[in-house]
């Protein structure tokens, strides 16, 4: 069962963007993390929106280092990396 | 009409032959095993006269084919005791399909020791010359600018350093770029040793006024191509401005530290935190700052529409060196945590003069500071002790015979390699799939034997847990048989980014080699082939003594958990059994 959600509350996600998302947010630099605040509850989905990241830029995300998908719902203090297309090896 | 040269060194005679009907309708990695097994004595000594070294383009290398300019190298291992294919762009493998030479076997061995030679191919014929004084003993540097100015700039030199020279086990074999850097590598499994064991450092091809490669279907050979540069363009991995265009391979290792799978201090931890200090990211940064402009990534050989090798610049402006590879930048820096540019750069820069591989260099140094020969993070310490192996002391010979021997020699325990060969830039602990490859591949640990880095951390391909090891000897299977394939065909493997994503990508690449070999391969022949290439090298390495039991990571991996996860490696052994059990 979902955990009740207090929408009024705020929380914390650490934010760090790679590659050529860097350019979406002002003043990003590259694994550098920044602090957003959500509602509370806020998946995701959510933390793009607010960060003006358009979903066909973005690839793989990792909260605290599992990737997940895009309707995961944010915990307070989580880490979040942002990925755009890549490869290499 | 195709031929193979035959390279006898014993006698110092080479001759060309016909290619026997079972060789017609392959290439590239195909071919060296094909002729490994049925050449070389699976128990010969891999530096003795039995085993044979045997260069081959690949199906479509050299023609109009995108991204294909591939040239395979195979042989016994001195490093592994394995079979081994090592393949490399650059300048030569084009050059020697134009000559419409589809292999070059080399034999033997010279009666005296320490004499080396140098194998010249062109339209005329081929020829075995002496080698110069000043070509010998040298960093390739120096000694490729001379080999220009003897035989032109437009050849193509596949050679050796001072490591192949003195038989390391770690010794790479040296592929000029298309600016004639001596930077593009066919790094792994000391088969630089082996040409040095039959005393050839050096094959300069000269494809003026060659044949080029006869296309059977013309029209299907064009269709597949189209196919093929579309997807390569359209993909965001491999087009124009893309990822690799702009951050080269580098750019993997901030998203493996994020997923916990950048292996860190001879693989004590998933996490570096250095990472962003020599992530693809900051390699162009710098290079901005440096240059003041934007630089993109070049190719390493003409007609690749993917581009991503790098070159990292002094804060001077001027070039440091070329390439910055994720698996170079990732072995001397983040394995040996190391986090200053320059110092990767400069390591990077004397494994290409020494001829040494970069990813058996930089896990032997992070055994070595795991020993206390220097602290992690000494970048100067790192560059004094590759110097060691350039200078042949008896500390550089340790570490030139690689990981597992050094580590050996220093009773450590905490060893990363399988079957003797290092384990490069993944985390099996961290990444489990990866970890499959590893103990099941027939190279021995090797990540480009099936790449399953794609579903696992990329999301191309399909998307799979990491950390989960459901499922993954199939995925490993799949990804080991249909590189087979690829390593066969001449292209490079980054078109699996595009074609794995777009299905007619995948067909083109069929299309082409149909084109090329008048064959009516579907997608199912790809698996049947791989899969085949596969059973005959696994076949070579029985007969060599190697067994199941060879096919497991080292001990400490299921012991020691790994951070930030803090998991082992929990892969049961009959997964690991069942990829070549039911392949």
């Amino acid at each position: 069962m979902p955990l009740p959600v207090d929408e009024d509350r705020e929380m914390r996600a650490k934010v760090k963007l790679f590659a050529t998302l860097v350019g979406y947010v002002p003043g990003a630099e590259p694994g550098v993390p920044f602090e957003v605040e959500l509602p509370n509850g806020s998946s995701l989905s959510d933390l793009m929106n607010q960060l003006n990241l358009p979903e066909r830029e973005t690839k793989v995300i990792f909260v605290n280092g599992r990737m997940r998908p895009l309707d995961y719902q944010l915990q307070d203090n989580d880490d979040v990396g942002i990925f755009p297309p890549i490869g290499g090896g | 009409m195709s031929k193979i040269l035959r390279v006898n060194m014993t006698d110092l005679t080479a001759k060309f032959e016909d290619v026997p009907e079972k060789y017609k309708l392959t290439g590239g990695r195909g071919l060296t095993s094909a002729i490994t097994c049925a050449e070389v004595p699976p128990t010969c000594h891999p530096l003795g006269p039995n085993n044979k070294v045997t260069f081959a383009a690949g199906i479509v290398t050299g023609t109009a084919a995108p991204t294909s300019g591939r040239i395979s190298i195979g042989g016994k291992s001195p490093l592994t005791g394995t079979i081994k294919e090592t393949n490399s762009g650059g300048m030569a493998g084009q050059k020697l399909a134009h000559l419409g030479i589809k292999a070059i076997i080399v034999e033997g061995q010279p009666k005296e020791k320490g004499k080396f030679w140098l194998l010249k191919v062109d339209e005329d014929g081929a020829q075995l010359l002496p080698a110069a004084d000043e070509w010998l003993g040298k960093g390739l540097y120096e000694t490729y600018p001379h080999l220009f100015k003897e035989f032109g700039e437009e050849v193509g030199i596949i050679g050796i350093g001072i490591a192949g020279e003195r038989l390391m086990a770690n010794a790479g074999i040296c592929i000029n770029d298309p600016e004639n850097r001596p930077s593009r590598y066919a790094g792994r499994g000391g088969m630089g040793a082996v040409m040095g064991s039959k005393g050839l450092k050096a094959i300069i091809i000269d494809d003026t006024g060659g044949p080029g490669i006869p296309i059977v279907n013309k029209e299907v050979f064009d269709a597949g191509c189209k196919k093929l540069t579309d997807a390569l363009l359209e993909h965001a991995i491999t087009k124009p401005g893309g990822s690799l265009n702009t951050y080269g391979t580098a750019v993997l290792i901030n998203i493996l530290n994020e997923a916990g799978g950048l292996p860190t201090r001879n693989f004590t931890s998933g996490r570096f935190e250095g990472a962003g200090k020599i992530a693809g990211e900051a390699i162009f940064e710098g290079n901005k700052q440096r240059l003041g402009k934007e630089l993109y990534n070049h190719a390493c050989s003409p007609g690749c529409i993917i581009q991503c090798s790098n070159t990292w610049h002094k804060a001077n402006g001027k070039e440091h060196v070329s390439c910055v590879e994720y698996e170079s930048d990732w072995a001397l820096g983040a394995n040996c945590g190391i986090d200053n540019l320059d110092d990767v750069a400069e390591l990077v820069l004397l494994c290409n003069a020494y001829g040494l591989d970069t990813i058996e260099t930089g896990t032997t140094l992070a055994v070595a500071m795991a020993a206390g020969v220097i602290a992690f993070g000494d970048g100067k310490g790192a560059i004094k002790l590759v110097r060691e192996m350039g200078k042949g002391t008896p500390m550089g010979r340790i570490l030139g015979s690689g990981t597992e021997t050094a580590g050996k020699v220093f009773g450590l325990t905490h060893v990363p390699t399988v079957k003797g060969q290092s384990m490069p830039a993944y985390e099996p602990r961290a990444v489990k799939g990866i970890a499959i490859t590893y103990a099941t591949s027939t190279m021995g640990a090797d990540h480009t034997a099936g790449y399953t880095i794609c579903p696992e951390i990329l999301s191309v391909g399909g998307k799979v847990d990491p950390l989960s090891p459901e499922g993954k000897a199939a995925l490993s299977r799949a990804f080991q048989a249909t590189t087979a394939f690829i390593d066969t065909t001449g292209h490079c493997l980054f078109i699996a980014f595009a074609i794995l994503d777009i299905a007619s990508g995948y067909e083109g690449m069929i299309e082409e080699c149909n084109g090329v070999l008048g064959s009516k391969w579907t997608a199912d022949d790809v698996l049947k082939i791989g899969g085949e290439i596969l059973k005959m090298e696994r076949s070579f390495n029985e007969k060599a003594g190697f067994t199941k039991v060879h096919d497991r990571l080292p001990e400490f991996m299921s012991k020691e958990p790994l951070p930030p996860h803090n998991m082992v490696f929990d892969v049961p052994d009959s997964a690991l059994d069942s990829v070549y059990a039911e392949l």
